[in-house]
């Protein structure tokens, strides 16, 4: 993994960075590298709430919020900015708006790394909408002042329209790290981290991979 | 939240008439049913602080329960509802779960506006 000078990590949802980028983020870390997450939202319409319910729709953004905030401490984050938006309503904001936010954020930590969702291919509207909002802003900084933007995809067709991830990191080495976080976000990992710790337990190939290996494509201005 | 005792929502419903409330209501399938299952025709609706007063209210159904509130110009309903709650805001929560503990539909009441 290339040492970085400073990274950025903007996911509109607490736990978007859980699944596919948390080892990056304890790497960096553990490199000595700065990390900055800037979580867009709560998750306010998250809808896991258990039957019975653990939570209501009120109630759920301040256990959220602390959730954020025990995985922000668990990979090693003390830089968390929470941006004060709405889930489900991010890709209704005024564009151009949106992309100074995430503008002025950039200005601040000039960071060498962002990384964040590909638009189009990120599946929820917030995923997408916070990905363009980034790129928006990148692309008003003169090509050789832009930071490196590592995205994250995961839609249906990403493969065949944007071909195979080029970023690969192999996370092993902070994979309890990862674990952790996951853990973090109980409300929303609760039933999932149980079960995939069985599965890691029986060394499962599959679920081996997907928590050991990171997958970015390098977004091409 | 509690399963909904029908007479017991009645009785908050009441409660709420006739005053200036705000509303929330939601019904959601999830941002992610179109991604899991591409047949899925995904759909949903959202409203936050909606400022009205009814006049009349009613709760329905055997389980899950159908409420309806009438005001002096048109009607808001929700279908589904399986859980309440008073919160400690003096709140009216009322929601939908489906069998899996996922959301699936909330309308609230409050004579303050929800943050």
């Amino acid at each position: 993994m290339e040492q970085e000078r400073q990274v950025l990590v903007i996911f509109p949802h607490p736990d978007d960075e859980a699944f596919g980028v948390s080892g990056t983020i304890a790497l960096h870390i553990k490199n000595g590298t700065p990390v900055t997450y800037a979580c867009l939202t709560l998750g306010e319409m998250g809808r896991n709430l258990g039957n019975p319910p653990f939570a209501t729709r009120e109630s759920l953004p301040h256990i959220r919020k602390k959730e954020l905030q025990n995985a922000a401490r668990a990979m090693g984050i003390t830089d968390l900015r929470m941006l004060g938006y709405r889930d489900k309503t991010v890709e209704f904001e005024e564009e151009e708006a949106l992309a100074s936010h995430m503008g002025e954020l950039i200005d601040e930590l000039d960071p060498s790394l962002i990384i964040t969702f590909y638009p189009g291919y990120s599946v929820h509207p917030d995923h997408d909408a916070t990905g363009a909002a980034v790129i928006r802003a990148v692309e008003k900084l003169p090509a050789g002042k832009r930071p490196k933007v590592y995205c994250v995809a995961f839609s249906n067709n990403c493969e065949e329209e944007i071909g195979q991830a080029d970023i690969i990191h192999d996370v092993t080495e902070v994979a309890h790290i990862k674990i952790a976080t996951l853990k973090a976000h109980v409300s929303q990992t609760q039933l999932m981290v149980k079960e995939m710790e069985e599965q890691l337990k029986n060394n499962d190939p599959m679920v081996m991979a997907r928590v050991n290996l990171e997958r970015f494509w390098t977004y091409k201005f | 939240m509690e399963l909904v005792v029908k007479e017991q929502v009645q009785k908050e419903l009441d409660h709420l008439a006739n005053k200036d409330v705000y509303i929330h209501l939601e019904t959601t399938n999830g941002a992610y049913a179109s991604h899991f299952d591409e047949t899925f025709f995904s759909s949903g609706a959202y409203i936050r602080n909606a400022y009205l007063k009814y006049e009349h209210s009613k709760i329905a159904g055997d389980g899950p329960y159908r409420i309806g509130l009438k005001t002096t110009i048109g009607w808001v309903y929700a279908e589904g509802i399986t859980h309440f709650e008073v919160d400690n805001q003096n709140r009216l929560l009322l929601a939908g779960h489906d069998f899996n503990g996922k959301l699936a539909v909330t309308l609230e009441i409050s004579e303050t506006p929800f943050e």
